[in-house]
């Protein structure tokens, strides 16, 4: 198991404001880590670190074992890189775009045209070639940005919210590329908003007001004792009347919160509760589950909330 | 060395494309500056000739009519109208339809006769300190001459001032002021050009791709010069083709030297739209602060005023002004022939001070890690 990607302690102050603190994480070689948190969380400040683009205040990261405070122009040949904003010049072709790119990376000649041809197919833009990249969708767009970010064959590609405004089928078309990727060995480090998205990451972290929170596979994280406090459980209730219901679920004894899933509630309630919720509410179905990410993620935070106040 | 500009030459292409592919913005960037030459060039004239007269004659008499006529002769004064009152030739200055009054009083011829001194009021309109200065040299000009010319029996001058104007001897306007036109023109146009297109791509986000990438401060700097160099060379050179056809400017000294001597100009307002670009976040920044160089270059180069009028302090800004420079190399050629050997000094001020506006900006990029 190699490190690809590492952060000890990293930590990068702005003046007086702490925008990451004290994060440590270690991602191995062909891992797809997804990255969760708010906006102004932190996400993109530590992509800019682990690239080399900011000097961390304190604590250090590696990537593919050379230091980020020592080596950042050397990192830069070995990563890929791609924004919500694409980075592409919508003046010029797919073509000429995949050009530049792969002559900013100093790929020439031959090895040029083979690269282009490999991520052409790899993402089937090929048709697309001689059009001007502005007048792609959204979509093909994030196709070529990705086509662009790995024209030199980085072993670690950062996303930073790829799939911002592209829809479903779009997203899920690049996701089948980031796994037939990693497949091949490149790692992925990708922040997200999506909860379906994070679900599709081998290990997750969550990071909440500068902190890294939660760390883990989606089973750990599910078990974590904070987000599933012992002595509780995680209830499905599933009703024809969830919006009325939620509020007097809510206020029931027992139970810690409560939210709308598409028909259903979901609930987290102290074990001893349990009897006399359901007998409550003697028309709906209740089940105890395991807890969703975005549950997870919800207990955490308000969890933080709760101990910041 | 290669790692200092490393991926200058893909930037350099794919500015090359951005040019090519946008021909509104090659066209405004090419003809706007000629449409300026023109509008300039044809309304700029600063030679004072036909200055609308109006006169209070009181005398009636030939003596004055015939210094009326030395005085419309003179080409500066041209007589509008002839007032019977003094408030009418008062009014009349008042609403501007003339520059200059002049009275002549009932007892000029009088005075002529009997060898006491004849006075004659010239009322000078001060609005336009350039007019007023002439009509008052010129008046004094006249009546010297005809004084002169009462006294000497034989009308014969014991001096005579044989003025010869070196350079530019039909005293031209445009003669002077096209040559410091074009500074002006290729400033603005290269700082525009390239400012705007780094900030660009600070706002599409293509910038913030960059620095994500190997390129080096100095590989996209000098690989936007170069493009953006050449247009605004080619416009130069176009420039000066209509300063010479349509304008019908000589150039005395050696094009060539002109030309060369024209890329370390060139290289400072690349340099300098660069450091703009580190400083503005959005287009209309960038324009405002590239506006903002206008005017000193206009008014501190030695473009309209002469520095060596100016108080010390705006002498020691001047040194600063690229323009002051190259003004000094355009008309130092063109009007004057002049060669390097008169002017490799500017030329060096100008690529020193290239150099450094490149420098700067490639710091303030690497300080800023905006790549």
């Amino acid at each position: 198991m190699t490190v690809a990607i590492s952060a000890e302690h990293l930590t990068i102050r702005f003046g007086d404001f702490t925008a990451v603190h004290d994060v440590s994480f270690a991602i191995t070689k062909g891992e797809v880590f997804g990255f969760l948190g708010p906006n102004g969380s932190g996400k993109t400040t530590i992509i800019k670190a682990l690239c080399g683009l900011l000097t961390p205040s304190a604590g250090t990261g590696t990537i593919l074992g050379m230091d980020i405070r020592k080596d950042a122009a050397e990192i830069k040949r070995h990563i890929g890189y791609m924004s919500q904003r694409f980075g592409l010049y919508e003046d010029l072709t797919v073509a000429e775009n995949l050009e530049f790119y792969a002559g900013v990376y100093g790929i020439k000649g031959r090895r040029a045209i083979e690269r282009k041809e490999e991520v052409l197919a790899l993402t089937a833009i090929a048709p697309y070639m001689n059009r001007r990249a502005g007048q792609l969708s959204g979509g093909w767009k994030q196709r070529l940005a990705l086509a662009c970010a790995i024209i030199h064959s980085p072993e670690v590609v950062f996303l930073d919210e790829p799939t911002a405004g592209i829809d479903p089928v779009a997203r899920r078309a690049l996701w089948d590329l980031l796994f037939k990727l990693s497949g091949q060995g490149v790692t992925f480090f990708v922040t997200t908003h999506y909860m379906d998205e994070a679900e599709r990451c081998g290990r997750v972290g969550y990071i909440y007001l500068s902190k890294l929170v939660a760390l883990g596979t989606i089973a750990e994280l599910q078990r974590l004792p904070e987000a599933s406090p012992p002595g509780t459980e995680r209830l499905q209730i599933v009703t024809a009347k969830t919006a009325l219901l939620l509020e007097p679920v809510r206020h029931m004894r027992g139970v810690r919160e409560a939210t709308i899933f598409g028909r259903s509630i979901h609930a987290l309630i102290d074990s001893d509760h349990l009897d006399a919720l359901k007998a409550q509410l003697p028309e709906a179905q209740v089940q105890i589950i395991e807890p969703s990410l975005e549950d997870v993620f919800v207990t955490l935070t308000n969890r933080i909330m709760e101990a910041s106040q | 060395m290669r790692r200092l500009f490393h991926g200058l030459v893909p930037i350099c292409r794919k500015e090359f494309l951005h040019i090519v592919r946008d021909p509104g913005t090659l066209f405004f960037a090419l003809a706007i500056p000629m449409l300026q030459l023109f509008l300039f060039g044809f309304a700029v004239d600063t030679n004072i000739r036909q200055v609308a007269t109006v006169v209070f004659d009181e005398s009636r008499t030939q003596d004055s009519r015939q210094l009326l006529a030395s005085l419309a002769n003179s080409d500066v004064f041209q007589i509008k109208s002839y007032a019977s009152t003094k408030e009418e030739m008062y009014e009349a200055i008042r609403a501007g339809k003339a520059r200059v009054g002049i009275r002549i009083p009932y007892d000029y011829a009088r005075h002529l006769q009997d060898g006491s001194t004849a006075t004659v009021l010239v009322l000078v309109d001060g609005s336009d300190s350039n007019v007023a200065g002439q009509a008052v040299s010129t008046s004094t000009g006249v009546a010297l001459q005809e004084s002169l010319a009462r006294v000497l029996p034989n009308g014969k001058m014991p001096i005579e001032v044989r003025p010869s104007v070196l350079y530019n001897p039909a005293t031209r306007s445009a003669n002077f002021f096209i040559p410091g036109l074009i500074a002006i023109l290729l400033q603005v146009m290269t700082i525009l050009l390239i400012a705007l297109s780094l900030v660009r791509e600070r706002e599409h986000g293509t910038l913030e791709q960059l620095t994500m990438t190997p390129v080096a401060p100095l590989g996209l700097m000098v690989g936007k010069m170069i493009p953006y160099g050449v247009l605004s060379f080619l416009e130069l050179c176009l420039i000066l083709g209509v300063m010479r056809v349509v304008f019908q400017v000589p150039i005395h000294g050696n094009v060539l030297v002109l030309l060369v001597m024209s890329v370390p100009f060139l290289l400072t307002v690349l340099g300098l739209g660069l450091v703009i670009s580190t400083k503005a976040q959005t287009q209309a920044e960038a324009f405002q602060l590239a506006m903002g160089t206008i005017l000193p270059s206009i008014f501190l180069s030695g473009y309209i005023f002469l520095i060596e009028n100016m108080p010390p302090i705006f002498q020691g800004i001047a040194r600063l002004i690229p323009a002051t420079y190259y003004i000094r190399i355009l008309r130092g050629i063109i009007l004057r022939g002049a060669g390097i050997r008169e002017l490799w000094g500017d030329a060096t001020v100008l690529a020193v001070m290239g150099c450094a506006a490149v420098l700067l900006a490639a710091l303030q990029f690497v300080k800023r890690k905006a790549i």
